[in-house]
């Protein structure tokens, strides 16, 4: 065969490999049948070990292969925390400094220690692994290789011996060690070492150690932790300083998900790393899933993990769940699938298409693909276009547990401060700043202005009139209306800036506005926040910035007005108050509190606010404190996003759970719909390929015929 | 030759020195290594013993360039600039912040670049020369007028239009090939022929504009006249004089490029989802990986060198007359 056949014949046989399925498919060679999710991640993960990763992008992932203690129940509104591999959800017990037991409504102040009990079920054993590998004499295989034993190995998988171990709460103490292990760099270590005994000083001494021996290998058993420690193989217990009933909720969380020994050990040999083979990237975990394939650059692929413990889909749900189908698989082994195929889709017009075509089981709706999938009734309410129905397509909305806010650097001479004036000051602001017209426009209706700090769906938030920001809005009925521009002119004025002038000098108000959306997608964004206080006749200066300086600006203070948001991390007000807690601002302090808001009275209310259980009491408290903060308003309280989601019809039991991360194994497909669909949906249209030879031709051959008759005059 | 090739090879090394240093220095104006801390940690709890620690972890506690705590050749070498740059010139690339083998990514993502840029660059030049050699050959007529007026319309639409209407009319409208994506072995032909396709035409304008323009240069001079004169076919005097003497400024704006064809394409890998050294070197600038930054900058200036090196010795190939001494 000539060099130019065999070519042929390998482009041949590669087209033929391409066009056994849809000749678009982007899963060649997959089976169309199977019984698995399809979606895609638009940033590659950066951390898969479960005391690092923090992200989104990352959690979609570490959510479904490790388990914590405790999750979100999968249906029931407001969120409720439910046992994983606990048996129950712990009850904390109290203790006085002098070790006494206290009752479990002992004041906050006589608490100097909660004691949480974890009875982890047994039973649970983690996925296959070649960490756990034995040899017939019952070492393990892979604790003792060298550098030229793993040249050859490029992913788990390519290890032939895989073995498996009972989970046991050691591994749950090993896990909050590695919080303090500076290796491992955990974004919660400054703020667990306040909460759990002796992790603040674990830290150090591993510090130490590690400067003392670099580069050797740390053995984490081998240092004690007061603040956790296994009371036997399926019993731990985690020591927290006085009361934090917040920390159940950090106990949903990867951070406090189990680490076996084995695995560090495994991945600590020589060469692993250099191939990628570390923790933060080939997970081991109890989950139900595990990590078959580790492509960041292309595409991850969570299979099945065959030694998953018998969890069951839910049996109860809230009243409409039955009736939206969400109760159908009441009962059944969990997971629902057999696996979920993640692709690198960077940019939204691939995605949108790909979704369009049924290579993706479900996708958000950008602005660019708004209209083309969503239109308002005459009601206001959003509805899908008629081409989404007519492929079967449903929406699916929820409010974000999500607040946006432009804030008021208190520190500033000209915004901040508590004085009355001050605040009418920043009334005035947050009554022209409109944000049901900043939805309208710049949202497309998703989301909905907000009222206070508390987004929907969390404790203390209240709906209708009776929540509205009565400094803001007023009601007229039931309707929640803002207040006019002549209110705010008015309180402008109380201010001591009467038509937008300083009364004492003349001067126009000029306020600046820091924010890192300086591109020109934003331009037309921040025309609009200015053109907003132009209406009252108060200059707005916009500087645009990059992230690491408008960062460094809130750091120091140097901002006047700025905007910014915050996603709760578990579903308690506490998580949002707490951004306006005197002692944890930015300045001087380090915290998240970025407008460096200082309210006596608040502060205390919310000292005794994060430690109350959920009822009346508390809410009268919060109540108290909204009040408080919308008074003073550190915050003009933007908006609440709202989030629309699509599903094709061969998805099923899609209920949007802000909290929980692991709800891949309660998602259960229709693969023969989907196939069905996918090859109705993607007949290849060919007559392009036939009016495109046939240009071609056209365009060739009269070329050709000129330039024969051009060589024959020249001869 | 060889004295030359070695010659160049050690003026290469403090170019490659300033390249380095010129490239920490702009990065650490704009980065402090705690922006890159803080980016890395996330914006939720981050404490200042968090970055202090993570800095540590990343050799980024040190000094930029100079160690004034230090002595003797410690001054230099115990800085941030020495500890994350003396091993590129083994090409030890070291780990990324987020705790991947830089090296290792290297090797794996150079294939599916060059599976995009190779058939873009070698089919293109050859396109591109044939097209412009059509023009040359009917030159001062309508189709080499109307031939130049679509290269100038060609060459004025954005690289993205093409990519956006490829996408849309030959994946999403039509089906015939996947919208983006990858796979491995035979199953990636039918992943590149759009974005090979996609490149072709977005770069033909230009490329064959441009080698029209010297083709025309060299068919005016005398032993094209000559050649003529002898009774030569229009065909030969083109293919056998004209491109000949026409290859060295071919050359290079071609050696040139030949091996940068493996740092890939920035917005071609980023929207067909093509995991390559493109769209690795845009993540890492907008994650702030100083490391990755530094190395895919490093090897571009490396793989320029060695270009510039070709093309001198190409020159020798295509024109005898040039010697390298």
């Amino acid at each position: 065969m000539t060099r130019l056949g065999a070519i042929l014949t390998l482009v041949g046989a590669g087209m033929l490999a391409g066009c056994s399925d849809s000749w678009n498919t982007p899963y060649p060679g997959s089976d169309a049948q199977a019984n698995v999710v399809y979606s895609a991640f638009g940033e590659r993960p950066k951390h898969l070990d479960p005391a690092r990763s923090y992200s989104e992008n990352e959690v979609e992932f570490t959510g479904q292969i490790y388990e914590p203690p405790l999750q979100y129940h999968f249906l029931k509104r407001p969120y409720e925390l439910i046992p994983l591999t606990a048996a129950s959800v712990p009850h904390p017990r109290y203790y006085d400094k002098a070790g006494e037991l206290l009752p479990d409504d002992a004041p906050v102040a006589a608490i100097a220690e909660s004691v949480y009990e974890i009875h982890i079920r047994p039973g649970i054993r983690y996925q296959p692994h070649p960490a756990f590998a034995r040899d017939a004499a019952g070492r393990y295989r892979y604790h003792t290789l060298r550098a030229t034993d793993v040249a050859d190995k490029r992913q788990v998988a390519d290890f032939p011996y895989t073995g498996t171990r009972e989970l046991v709460a050691a591994d749950y103490v090993y896990q909050i060690k590695r919080l303090a292990d500076p290796r491992n760099s955990s974004p919660i270590f400054g703020l667990m070492s306040e909460h759990i005994v002796g992790l603040q000083a674990l830290g150090k001494t591993l510090e130490q150690t590690l400067q003392a021996r670099p580069g050797r290998p740390l053995d984490l058993n081998a240092f004690a932790l007061s603040g956790a420690e296994a009371v036997d193989r399926y019993t731990y217990r985690i020591r927290i300083k006085g009361k934090y009933p917040q920390f159940l909720y950090w106990l949903a969380m990867p951070f406090f998900a189990p680490i076996p020994w084995e695995a560090e050990v495994f991945y600590a040999q020589p060469g692993m790393s250099d191939r990628n083979l570390t923790l933060d990237w080939q997970p081991v975990g109890t989950g139900p899933f595990y990590l078959a394939e580790n492509d960041p650059n292309r595409r991850m692929v969570l299979k099945r993990n065959p030694n998953f413990h018998g969890e069951t889909y839910p049996v109860t749900g809230e009243t409409t769940d039955a009736a939206a189908g969400l109760l159908a698989d009441a009962g059944k082994p969990l997971p629902l699938i057999d696996g979920a195929v993640f692709t690198l889709e960077k940019e939204s017009i691939p995605y949108w298409s790909k979704f369009l075509q049924g290579y993706y089981d479900s996708s958000g709706i950008t602005s660019d693909s708004f209209d083309q999938a969503i239109q308002f009734s005459a009601g206001g309410d959003p509805q899908l276009t008629d081409s989404m129905r007519g492929k079967d397509i449903h929406l699916v909305t929820t409010v974000a547990t999500s607040l946006w806010y432009v804030g008021f650097n208190m520190l500033d001479p000209v915004v901040g401060g508590l004085a009355p004036e001050r605040q009418k000051l920043r009334q005035a602001i947050s009554i022209a700043l409109d944000y049901e017209e900043f939805v309208s426009i710049f949202l497309n209706g998703r989301g909905i202005p907000a009222q206070g700090p508390i987004p929907p769906g969390i404790f203390g938030h209240v709906d209708g009139t009776a929540g509205l920001n009565p400094y803001v809005y007023r009601a007229d009925g039931n309707r929640i209306v803002r207040r006019s521009l002549d209110d705010a002119r008015r309180l402008l004025a109380e201010a001591g800036y009467p038509n937008g002038r300083n009364a004492r000098t003349g001067e126009p108000l000029v306020l600046y506005f820091d924010t890192m959306a300086s591109g020109p997608d934003s331009k037309s964004r921040l025309d609009w926040i200015k053109k907003q206080l132009d209406r009252i006749n108060v200059q707005l200066v916009v500087r645009g910035t990059d992230y690491n300086r408008f960062q460094d600006k809130i750091r120091k203070g140097n901002a006047q007005l700025f905007e910014w948001g915050w996603n709760a991390d578990y579903p308690d007000p506490e998580n949002f108050f707490f951004l306006l807690y005197g002692p944890n601002r930015k300045v001087g302090k380090g915290g998240e509190n970025a407008a460096n808001y200082q309210n006596a009275e608040f502060d205390r209310l919310f000292e005794r606010m994060k430690d109350m259980d959920n009822g009346p009491e508390r809410q009268r408290v919060i109540d108290s404190m909204l009040e408080i903060v919308r008074r003073d308003s550190p915050w003009v309280f933007a908006f609440y996003p709202k989030s629309f989601a699509l599903r094709h019809a061969w998805v099923h039991n899609v209920k949007p759970n802000l909290m929980a991360n692991n709800t891949l194994k309660y998602r259960r497909v229709d693969p023969a719909l989907r196939a069905e669909r996918r090859e109705a949906w993607n007949r290849p249209t060919l007559w392009p390929l036939a009016l495109g030879a046939a240009g071609l031709i056209a365009l060739v051959a009269p070329a050709v015929v000129a330039w024969r008759r051009r060589e024959r005059e020249a001869a | 030759m060889f004295a030359y090739i070695l010659r160049r090879v050690l003026y290469a090394i403090p170019i490659l020195v300033g390249v380095n240093l010129l490239t920490f220095l702009l990065f650490f104006v704009v980065n402090t290594p705690d922006d890159m801390a803080r980016l890395q940690l996330g914006a939720k709890h981050v404490t200042q013993e968090a970055i202090e620690r993570w800095k540590v972890e990343h050799g980024y506690d040190k000094p930029l360039l100079l160690n004034h705590q230090a002595t003797g050749a410690a001054r230099f070498t115990d800085t941030i600039y020495f500890r994350h740059s003396a091993t590129m010139f083994a090409f030890e690339f070291g780990k990324g912040d987020d705790g991947r083998d830089i090296g290792n990514e290297i090797r794996t993502r150079m294939l599916p670049s060059l599976a995009i840029a190779l058939p873009v660059f070698v089919i293109g030049l050859l396109a591109n020369i044939s097209f412009a050699l059509l023009m040359v050959f009917f030159r001062s007529t309508y189709l080499d007028l109307w031939g130049v007026v679509l290269c100038v319309v060609l060459m004025s639409i954005s690289g993205l239009f093409y990519i956006i209407a490829g996408q849309y009319f030959i994946a999403k409208l039509w089906n015939l090939l996947p919208i983006s994506g990858f796979a491995a072995g035979l199953d990636a032909f039918k992943f590149v022929l759009l974005p090979v396709l996609v490149g072709l035409v977005s770069g033909i304008g230009s490329g064959a504009r441009w080698y029209r323009t010297i083709f025309l240069e060299e068919i005016g001079k005398d032993y094209v006249r000559t050649a003529r004169a002898k009774g030569l076919s229009e065909t030969r005097v083109l293919f056998t004089h004209v491109l000949k003497n026409g290859m060295i400024p071919i050359l290079t704006g071609a050696v040139v490029v030949l091996p940068l064809l493996f740092m890939g394409s920035l917005i071609t890998e980023s929207f067909f989802g093509i995991p390559g050294l493109g769209s690795y070197t845009i993540d890492a600038i907008q994650a702030q990986d100083f490391p990755v930054v530094r190395a895919m900058v490093f090897l571009g200036a490396v793989l320029y060198i060695v270009g510039l090196i070709l093309t001198d010795i190409s020159y020798s190939w295509v024109d005898p007359r040039v010697r390298l001494q």
